[in-house]
């Protein structure tokens, strides 16, 4: 299916034109994440105060005496990114209601890596959700440690072959599966969560203008395709994002008042094969690991499907 | 108007005054009462403010420095194992110029599980940027609060004002608490000079590398510089308007000392009493109080001290492999005097173990007994196997 069918139509009467997340940043060639913020931040508009938790984007875009943000944009350390930004929608509520800043929506919108949002980061944005501030949480995950070397973390897939989980003759890689985040926020009864990917921008952006739109905290988990860290070339990058979708092994989908819905449904799911052998960090998987995946990724799979066709929105419930 | 209140009432009253915006906080013993007041101020309306119960200590001083950049006046409290977890941001609040107070209940760090006072947990943290300052009485708590944020805005570095646990957070005092009238014209609203503004987008903690990095660690060096300078016209202010005034330190009967014992927190006002005892028996003997611990009054503390034969320091915390902490800031300060007298360190009151009068009055008798230190720091009160 064509998801982006009459792009060039509508493309640029949907985008912003504005660019806030702007040229001259240092990420790597083909960055999945680049992009993806570049158009999170135009779905978002200049209302925006940008919290970055630190991570690739924090330090290819902050390199001082230059910035690549055109949005008020903060950095706080690591594993804080939620709770710095509830103190930024305090402070900017607090501000106007004294009527010390225009009476402006500002939107507080919080953005952390795979590591800064599911390991070390999990503490605080499960308090900030819980708390309901009204903020935007946006994990860009590309599946370890990047900014410091392909390190594993809690998004990891089972069996890449990591930096500090190198695949060699006594290990396949990860040995654990990822965690699902985008359950585990859900389960905060917040209003909307989703997981969106670059390489599908209309889905992505429209449900960043949804979770802006909610006066309350939002989640979006978005798959970040790294060509470094992933051991593939940088113009693969687009086609990853794609395949991830089309195995099953990254399904996109959205979370409304506890309602469910595949945003992207491929027809038939691909083999995660395709997906798994055009990518260096998985080469060393042996047919029975991808096997293995396949099992899982089924079983996934099924049970998200499960709950798209069973699960109501909550005013839905008696 | 005067009022019974206790020592974390003072902190709550003070914080009230200062018309601050945002409170975050993570409850711990002994701070708990400060919150508890200030939770219900904001429930029952008398004071306009946020309260965000965050899930950690490290939340609450994060989503501080959140509220501070966006420019609102920002408080938070807490104690011992609380301000270790905090130890990550203390440097990130000093290094964002931040003016964020913090109320610092001392209290033991684990193991041995222990709520009681230690002041080791807070001078762990000199080296953080945070002001220091260290409260006798639950007045000077009060008052303290509220000069921490001219202080701290003045100089665009975060505070932190230091009382004992239970022997000042939870003991009941006579205490003036001012008409906020008062409090107003002593303290103006903080106007920042940079803010998180979406009509003017500025970028708050960069990646900087060694290029620009010393320029502003020498920068915050600047500022503790200028906070010497500051704190005493913070103070010639608040005493116009308060009448009161309680000095970077206090000299007690030292002018004519031959022994000057060296306190700080609520050590101070028993030291207060033994020191009159003996100046009645005959014994030539003064007291120093310490209060602005960061940055270290070196100046005021070298002219006090460097005239006295003996040096008698009393610390509450200790520095494993090498003393007591006040010892080593006040030898520090004495080292660079072409002639100064011999420090004697002791430690006392470890974990909330009473320092009495007459644990006071021992040390005094020990420097005056012997010619030298016996040691860099001598444990005192220690139980017998």
């Amino acid at each position: 299916m064509n998801i982006v069918e009459n792009f060039d139509l509508y493309a640029p009467r949907l985008v912003d034109k504005e660019e806030y997340f702007s040229a001259g940043h240092r990420a790597c060639q083909g960055c999945g994440e680049a992009l993806a913020i570049r158009m999170m931040c135009k779905a978002l508009g200049s209302d925006t105060v940008i919290v970055n938790a630190t991570g690739c984007m924090e330090v290819v875009s902050s390199f001082y005496p230059t910035t690549a943000w055109n949005l008020p944009w903060i950095h706080v350390a690591f594993p804080n990114a939620a709770s710095v930004g509830a103190g930024v929608e305090a402070g900017l509520k607090v501000l106007r209601r004294k009527g010390k800043i225009a009476d402006r929506d500002v939107k507080t919108v919080c953005i952390g890596g795979g590591g800064g949002t599911f390991d070390i980061g999990l503490q605080a944005l499960s308090g900030a959700m819980e708390r309901g501030h009204d903020m935007l949480y946006a994990c860009f995950d590309n599946e370890a440690y990047m900014n410091t070397g392909i390190q594993r973390s809690g998004a990891t897939p089972f069996g890449a072959s990591t930096t500090t989980n190198p695949a060699g003759r006594a290990s396949s890689g990860k040995g654990e599966w990822k965690k699902n985040i985008t359950e585990i926020i859900a389960a905060h009864g917040v209003q909307y969560a989703a997981t969106a990917c670059h390489s599908y921008p209309l889905d992505f952006m429209n449900k960043v203008k949804k979770a802006r739109e909610v006066k309350g905290p939002t989640f979006i988990h978005c798959l970040a395709v790294c060509p470094t860290g992933w051991r593939i070339p940088s113009e693969a990058c687009i086609k990853m994002g794609r395949l991830a979708s089309e195995t099953g092994i990254f399904p996109l989908y959205e979370v409304e008042n506890g309602k469910y819905r595949m945003t992207i449904k491929p027809e038939k799911l691909r083999p995660v094969g395709d997906y798994l052998k055009a990518q260096g960090r998985f080469r060393h998987l042996t047919p029975e690991d991808i096997e293995r995946i396949q099992e899982k990724v089924y079983q996934e799979y099924n049970k998200l499907q499960d709950k798209v066709n069973n699960l109501h929105a909550w005013s839905e419930l008696k | 108007m005067k009022r019974v209140v206790e020592g974390s009432e003072a902190v709550a009253e003070a914080v009230r005054l200062a018309r601050v915006n945002v409170i975050s906080a993570y409850p711990i013993t002994p701070q708990t009462h400060i919150v508890e007041f200030l939770s219900e101020y904001c429930a029952n309306g008398t004071m306009d403010a946020r309260f965000l119960r965050v899930e950690s200590e490290h939340s609450a001083l994060a989503a501080l420095i959140g509220t501070a950049t966006t420019g609102v006046r920002s408080f938070t409290a807490t104690s011992g194992q609380g301000l270790a977890l905090m130890h990550e941001l203390l440097h990130w609040t000093s290094g964002a110029r931040l003016p964020i107070v913090m109320a610092e209940v001392n209290r033991a760090l684990a193991p041995g599980w222990n709520i009681w006072v230690d002041q080791t947990d807070s001078l762990a943290q000199r080296d953080t940027g945070w002001i220091q300052l260290y409260c006798e009485d639950s007045q000077e708590v009060l008052d303290t609060i509220i000069q921490a944020y001219r202080l701290g805005e003045l100089v665009d570095l975060p505070v932190m004002v230091v009382l004992d646990a239970f022997f000042l957070s939870h003991t009941y005092e006579p205490v003036d608490v001012p008409d906020q009238k008062l409090v107003d014209d002593y303290l103006p609203s903080w106007e920042p000079k940079f803010q998180l503004d979406t009509e003017k987008p500025c970028a708050f903690g960069p990646l900087v590398t060694p290029a620009f990095y010393m320029e502003m660690r020498h920068a915050i060096a600047g500022a503790m510089e200028d906070a010497l300078e500051v704190f005493p016209r913070v103070e010639d202010e608040f005493e116009k308007i308060f009448d009161r005034r309680y000095g970077e330190i206090e000299a007690v009967s030292c002018n004519d000392a031959e022994i000057i014992l060296v306190t700080s927190g609520t050590a101070t006002s028993t030291s207060r009493l033994v020191v009159e005892n003996l100046r009645a028996k005959g014994e030539k003997v003064g007291l120093l109080k310490i209060k602005l611990f960061r940055p270290f009054p070196v100046e005021l503390v070298r002219k006090v001290l460097a005239p006295a034969k003996k040096v008698a320091v009393i610390d509450r915390n200790f520095s494993f492999g090498a003393s007591g902490i006040f010892a080593q800031e006040i030898r520090a300060a004495l080292c660079n005097t072409m002639k100064h007298p011999p420090v004697f360190g002791y430690v006392a009151g470890i974990g909330g173990r009473d320092v009495t009068a007459d644990v006071i009055e021992d040390i005094y008798r020990r420097a005056k007994a012997s010619d030298f230190p016996e040691g860099e720091s001598v444990w005192v009160g220690l139980q017998e196997n």
